[in-house]
Order: C-alpha cells, then structure tokens, then sequence
C-alpha cells in the first residue's frame, strides 16, 4: 500500500479547518490531507475533536473557518448531501440504521430514483456489491435481527451503494468481537485495493498500527502530531494523543482476599428474543479480588449484568449480596446494597443525557439523606456532593449545571465512576467499562477498580477486552454461549487457553 | 324490539350509516398516519378539522359549489399544519404543546371566521348537500347492494385512499423517506434526506386529509355548521392510528368498526330503548379506550415521534 511520489494528489485536504460550538473550539486550524489507496488514522482522546472534524468533511457542521478541498478543488458543503455527491461517506460512532427497516430498504433510502421503489433492481445492485466486496448479508433481513458486525457491514454496504470512494469510521472496531474486527480489516483491506481511501478512527493503537498508513494525532482540537505508521511506534503515540508519558504498568496493590460478597446461583436468563442468554451460572466473588469474566460480547455478559444490576429477574437463580439474597428484578433493593453498577451502554442506561451533571450524580441518592429530608430535596447538600465528586474524580467539565450530553465520552464514564463508587461500595459490577475510553481514560478507569480492591471491595470486572481481563484480574472466568467455559487464577492463565474457552472449546 | 334489530332493513341502513359515519374518521386517521410516521403527533387535528368544516361549509354557501367547499378545506388544513411545522418542526416546540395550541386557535377561529360571516341568526343558514351517488349495476346486487354502493362521493374517494396511502408509505421512494425520518431522522439526514422539509410536506398532507374530512361533516353528514360538529372525532382518529400501529389499513378497520358503534347507538337511540341516551353515546368511546389498552401495548410507535430533528444536537 504505498502512495507513489508521483501520483502525490490529495483525493481530501481540510486546509486550516475550525469549528466552534457554542463556548468549545472543536477543532483550531487542523489541516489534514487523504490520498489515494490509503488508510489514514485519526487519534485524540475523548473529547479532542476527531468525530466534530470528520462531520465537517460529511458536511453535518458548517466550517467556521478553514477550506475543504476534494481533488485539489475547493468546494463547500451544506448537507451530507453535497458530501455523498462527492464520493463521501461516513459511518458514525452510533448506527444509523432504521431498524424496523429491510437490508434493502436502508440501503435504498435518500438514493435518486422513479417514482416508485424499484426493488428488484436495487437488489440487483446490492447484490452485486456484496459480491464484489465479500460483504454478505440478506437483503430481505430486518435490521434489528442483525448482529452488531452485520450492522457494520450494511453502513459499509450503503456507502457502497452510493458509490463512495472515500470512507470515514468513526470507532468502528469499538463494538466489534475480535474475531469480527478481522474481517472488518480484511473488507478495509480489499477496499482500498478497489481504489478507496479509508479514515480511521480508534482508541485501539494496535489495530492503528495494523491498518494504517499514517496517523494524524490531534490534542484539543489542534492538531499536534503527524507520522507514517513505519516511523512510529504504540508508546509514542500515546504520548502524544495525551501530551505525557503513560505509566507503563498499573499498581495492582497488596489487598488481602476475604468474606465472599456477591454470590450468584444458578443463574438463568433470556435475551429480548426470547433465547436462553444466560444458562444455570454460578460463581463467587470475595472481598478485595477482582474477579475478570472474558467472553466475546453477545455470549450472556449483558444479560449477567442486567440481572446483577436489578434490571432483568432472572428466570432461575439466587443472586447473595454480603450473603444476603436480594430480591430479582427490583433495582432500588441493590442500589440499597451498595453496589456499585457500571453498565455497559453508559448512554442509554447510565445516564440521562439531556439532565444536568449534578442531577446524574445523585440519580441513587436523591432518595435518601442527607440529599432528601421528608420529602424535600436540599439543593446545598447537592451542590457539595457533586463538587466533591467532581473533584475527587477529575471530572472534565464546564460546571456541574450543564447537562451531560456536553461531556466526552471518558468524562461521561468519570461522572458514573463518581456516582457509583463515592459511597465505598462493597461490591462493584462493571460492564465494559473502558469501551469507547481513550488510553489516559482508560488508565484512569483502571487504576479506579485497583483501588477499590484494595479498599476491600469486591470487583467484577465483565470485558471483551482481554488484555484489560489480564491486567486487572486475580482470577478470570469465561464465558461462551450463557456458560462459564473455565476458571483459572491470573498466575496460571494462558492466552492460548482463554482464546480457545471464549471460542466454545474445552481442553 | 329485537326483530326490528335484525330485519333487513334495520341491518342495511346500519351498513350504509356506518359507512358514511366512519368516512371523516378514516380520512383523518390516514392523515394522522402520514404525519405521525414522518416523527410528528399532530394534535392540531381536531381544530384543523373545524376549521375545515366552517372554510367548507363558508364556501359553498356563498357560491353553492361543494367541491369547491373541499377544496378550500383542504387548503385550509394545509395552512394550518404548516403553522404546527414551523412551531414544532423549524422552532423544535413540544408538538404537544403545539398541536393542543393550534387547535385552540383553530377553534376559536373557525368561530370567529364563521360569526363574521353569518352573524348569528336565529335559525343557522344551511347549505344544499351532497347526495349519495348510487353506482350503476353495483348498487343493484340484491339486499346488501344499496347500503354499500348509494354513497357520497367522498366516501368512495375516502375508500380509494386507503390504498392509496399505503402504496404511498411502502411503496414509493418518497415514501420511504417519510418513514424513515420518522423512525431515525438522523439516519435519513446522513444519507442526504431533508428531514425538516420532508416532515412539512407530511404535515400538510396530512393537513389537508383533516380540512376535507371536516368539510365532509358540514356539506355531506350535515348542511350546517354547528360548533360542536367535529364532537372529538378528530381525538378518535389519534386513538384509531395507535390503534392500526400506524398501518393505513388497519386504521381504517378501526375507523370502521367506531363508525358502526356510533352509527349503532344513533339507531338505538331512535328505536326508544328505555334507557338515557346518554350511555349510548359513551359506548363507541367506552369500547376505543379498551380496545386501545389491549392493542396499544403491542404498537410500535415510530421511534423519532415526539423528537424535533436539529442538527447542532450532540447526534452521533
Ligand atoms: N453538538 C455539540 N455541541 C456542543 N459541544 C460539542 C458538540 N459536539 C461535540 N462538542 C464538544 O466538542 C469537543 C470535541 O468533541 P468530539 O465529539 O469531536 O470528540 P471526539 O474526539 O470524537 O471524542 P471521542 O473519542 O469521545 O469520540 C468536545 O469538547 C465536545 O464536548
Ligand atoms: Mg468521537
């Protein structure tokens, strides 16, 4: 994949290009130019402009300063629109796909055409792009009977369908089972063999290292850094994504193994298709251990969650807090408990978006003093909670009276961390919780649950992730098809053999 | 009594009453439908359909064209949905807020428009209404014939839009567009659709089924207009589009079967049961509301319903 000197002509350049919201500049001068054939990464940390940037070159924001240019003419863009018509395509952080909808029908929507649907022909089309490109999916399928990968591959296939030559993901592999990721890159692969250019967004330098070329770093909206893959390498880019050196390695800390405080019994649940997601699992978690449950994601590990959290009743099954059972499906009787719940989709389910950053801090408790007192709530109590919160937690944000939609992703997952764990929980249950987080986020969420072990608490660490699993666990199980595959304590893990358990193998 | 409930003559005048009873209310379900799939409740609808009624019935009483009556409800309708667009679509309002304001104002105007006109006379002026049209051979099929083919001539055209409607929603191009802003307006504005300028056309679409069924209730039910002449028939035909799940078809059925309970309580009415009228008004009512809470459970409403579209909003 390399880019002649000859054939130098940028196929995109972004000259200068700033974009203000109302009280942030998004993105300061940033330049940034794709050519032909290549997979340009984009790194930042939460917050540092990539998503704002690349919904300027789709058109979704107007620039307020700054040129675009596409084959080295300067155009201007109002709509996505005027993006798709020049070759542009862009598949966001979040889907956007009708689910009540066909395969066929959101490839087809918004395309120029007769009067009536012509689906025949546009089948044919689609088709034939599948072929072309190895993306196979049916498209008769309603959408929400997709896997998240097959969701992946239709945003793919409708850029496809309206000819894009230029593709922007944004977090693409975010969601993705490692497996799924490798076919995401096999497909990113034949892409640009076809002639498209790809940019690339993730928090993940190793899959950066794997598929790029070269790597644009951006720090506050300013763009600080520029390499080509070949002359960097992962330790560097960190540091430049957070403009200091990263701790090497975590403090796993002296923390002594106690009494157990969550136990889970036979645990039985189904997903919302009606299908057994969770099947009779058992385990034990003791004070001051973190207890890692690896899997692929899809294989029961929300499900656990959502049982643990009080969301789900579990169809069969005990769940013993401290060695108390605690009624299924009733949320305010765990928040009662103490513990600690860190879900996995910190959007839909743990937070309100659209409420203030000190009325998400209290969602648990507002019920009980000192916040209410008969009845009434006490604003002042509010106020120095949530600033200590803020506090102790280095929350990123522009006070706590606006709402949280406002934040970075990593600060969204520091305002749950603060509302789950300043009361010192016993237990803490966290789903996923570095999904999405740049790599200083990610640290910091790290370190937290280290912490809470050796203050005591119990922690289970539920993750895809599995160097995340190796570096924080004491003992790791996994998970495959609602089932615990395996147990091993951290010193005896080996990669080969969880690989094998996440993948439904016994040996 | 009970004979008279079955002789033939009781059933096919029950027939007939319920088709012409249940014609507004179709006319505005589909409009409701339409509108509500592209993401906006529009509870405009029972003042648009007033204002229909008195724009209609103004009209033709002062040319003695109906169609041209129609015609200028529907124009009507169409004004006033695009006030509800650009207070709930381009100003981003609760369209609860708005829908409920609009009809307080249509309302009032409707009144307003109607007393300026006429004054208010003793005996209210009436209009020369439309007739039913019997069909050629069709209304000749012996016993049921008459009731289903001697109709006004909205109430086919109502018929003929049923369909219609539902080609428009799955079968055409701008038709998917409607649902799909109605279902994820972001999805749509990603692929180039206008989402704002797509739920205006919608809304007046859906603005003009509600002018022409108001219309229908003052030159075709009635030859008069009287203020309380839509009597919530446009908030049946909210309840009659949760009822469908926003499918044209079976929003018309449930259009239907309320027309036949009310065209049922008027006659039980008039046959003298030895009961207050009253109650035979509340049954059609009384049966939407359960048959509301057994069906409305399964609904899938429109995910992007309630939910102005706006760009600068932290979308993606
Ligand atoms: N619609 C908006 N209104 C106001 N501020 C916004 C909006 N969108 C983004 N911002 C702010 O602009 C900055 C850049 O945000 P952006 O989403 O581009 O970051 P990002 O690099 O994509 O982060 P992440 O890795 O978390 O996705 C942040 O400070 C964010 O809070
Ligand atoms: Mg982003």
């Amino acid at each position: 994949m390399e880019v002649s000197v000859l054939e130098k002509q940028a196929v995109i350049e972004m000259r200068g290009v700033t974009k203000r919201f109302v009280d942030v500049i998004a993105n300061d001068k940033v330049d940034l130019k794709l050519y032909a054939k290549e997979v340009v990464g984009l790194l930042g940390e939460n917050g540092a402009g990539k998503t704002t940037l690349m919904n300027v070159l789709f058109g979704y924001y107007n620039l307020d300063g700054g040129k675009l240019l596409i084959n080295e003419k300067e155009v201007t863009f109002n709509s996505p629109k005027d993006a798709i018509n020049n070759g542009i395509a862009m598949i966001h952080q979040h889907f956007t796909l009708v689910q009540t909808q066909t395969v066929l029908e959101n490839a087809m929507i918004g395309m120029e055409g007769s009067f009536f649907l012509d689906k025949k022909k546009a089948k044919e089309k689609l088709l034939k792009i599948e072929k072309q490109f190895g993306l196979n999916l049916n498209p008769d399928a309603l959408v929400w009977t997709l896997s998240i990968g097959e969701q992946q591959k239709l945003e793919i296939l409708k850029a496809l369908y309206r000819g894009a030559k230029i593709l922007i993901m944004d977090e693409p592999t975010a969601v993705l089972a490692p497996t799924e990721t490798v076919e995401l890159f096999e497909t990113l692969r034949t892409l640009v063999d076809s002639g498209h250019s790809i940019i690339f967004i993730s928090h993940h330098l190793q899959e950066v290292m794997d598929i790029c070329d070269r790597v644009i770093v951006l720090r506050n909206g300013i763009r600080v850094a520029e390499r080509t893959v070949a002359d960097t390498t992962i330790p560097e880019l960190a540091s430049l994504m957070v403009g200091r050196e990263l701790l090497e390695r975590l403090e796993k800390g002296e923390s002594s193994i106690g009494e157990p405080v969550l136990e889970a019994r036979n645990l039985k649940a189904r997903n919302n298709r009606g299908i057994v997601a969770v099947d009779n699992l058992s385990f034990i978690l003791r004070e001051g251990e973190v207890l890692g449950v690896a899997g692929v994601s899809g294989n029961g590990q929300t499900e656990l969650s959502e049982m643990l959290f009080g969301q789900v009743k579990p169809e069969e099954g005990e769940i013993f807090i401290s060695g108390v059972e605690v009624p299924g499906g009733n949320p305010s009787e765990i928040i009662k408990t103490g513990m600690a719940r860190i879900p996995e989709d910190r959007i839909a389910t743990g937070l309100f978006m659209d409420l203030s950053v000190k009325e998400n801090m209290i969602l648990e408790s507002h019920v009980s003093e000192p916040i209410s007192k008969n009845g009434l709530i006490n604003m002042k109590e509010i106020r120095d909670f949530a600033q200590n919160c803020i506090e102790n937690f280095s929350v990123k944000t522009d006070g706590m009276d606006v709402p949280v939609k406002t934040l970075s992703g990593g600060n969204l997952q520091k305002v749950i961390l603060a509302r789950e764990l300043v009361g010192k929980p016993k237990v803490v249950v966290a789903c996923q919780p570095t999904r999405g987080l740049d790599v200083g986020a990610m640290e910091y969420v790290h370190q937290a649950m280290l912490d809470q072990k050796t203050e005591g608490a119990g922690v289970l660490l539920i993750s895809d992730d599995l160097d995340e699993i190796f570096l924080l666990s004491d003992r790791i199980i996994v998970m495959y098809e609602g089932k615990i595959m395996g147990e091993v304590s951290s010193e005896e893990a080996d990669r080969d053999k969880i690989g094998l358990w996440m993948s439904g193998v016994t040996s | 009594m009970m004979s008279e409930i079955f002789s033939v003559a009781f059933i096919t005048g029950l027939i007939g009453a319920t088709l012409r009873m249940s014609t507004p209310i179709i006319l505005a379900t589909l409009g409701e439908i339409i509108t509500e799939r592209s993401g906006v409740l529009n509870l405009g609808i029972e003042g648009t359909m007033l204002f229909g009624a008195a724009l209609g019935f103004l009209t033709t009483l002062a040319t003695g064209n109906l169609w041209l009556g129609v015609f200028v409800a529907a124009l009507g309708g169409i004004a006033l949905s695009l006030l509800m667009a650009v207070l709930a679509v381009y100003l981003g309002l609760s369209q609860h807020v708005s829908g409920l304001g609009i009809t307080l104002f249509a309302s009032g105007l409707a009144m307003f428009i109607y007393r300026l006109v006429v004054g208010s006379p003793i005996v209210p002026p009436v209009i020369t209404p439309f007739t039913p049209v019997a069909i050629p051979l069709l209304s000749r099929i012996p016993i049921l014939g008459g009731s289903f083919f001697t109709q006004y001539s909205l109430t086919y055209i109502t018929w003929a839009l049923i369909p219609l409607v539902s080609i428009f929603l799955f079968k055409t191009r701008a038709g998917l567009r409607v649902r799909t802003i109605g279902q994820n307006p972001f999805a749509a504005d990603t692929v180039g659709v206008n989402v704002n300028l797509t739920r205006t056309l919608s809304l007046a679409a859906g603005g003009a089924f509600f002018g022409v069924a108001g219309a229908f209730l003052t030159l075709a039910h009635q030859n008069m207009f009287l203020i309380d002449v839509i009597g919530g028939r446009g908030w049946i035909a909210i309840a009659m589009t949760i009822f469908g799940n926003w499918n044209p078809l079976m929003g018309a059925v449930g259009a239907l079967i309320f027309g036949f309970l009310d065209a049922f309580q008027l006659r039980m009415q008039t046959l003298g049961v030895d009961l207050p009228f009253h109650i035979f008004l509340m049954i059609p009512y009384l049966i939407t509301i359960l048959a509301l809470i057994s069906v409305s459970r399964k609904a899938t409403v429109p995910a992007g319903l309630l939910k102005p579209y706006r760009r600068e909003d932290k979308g993606g």
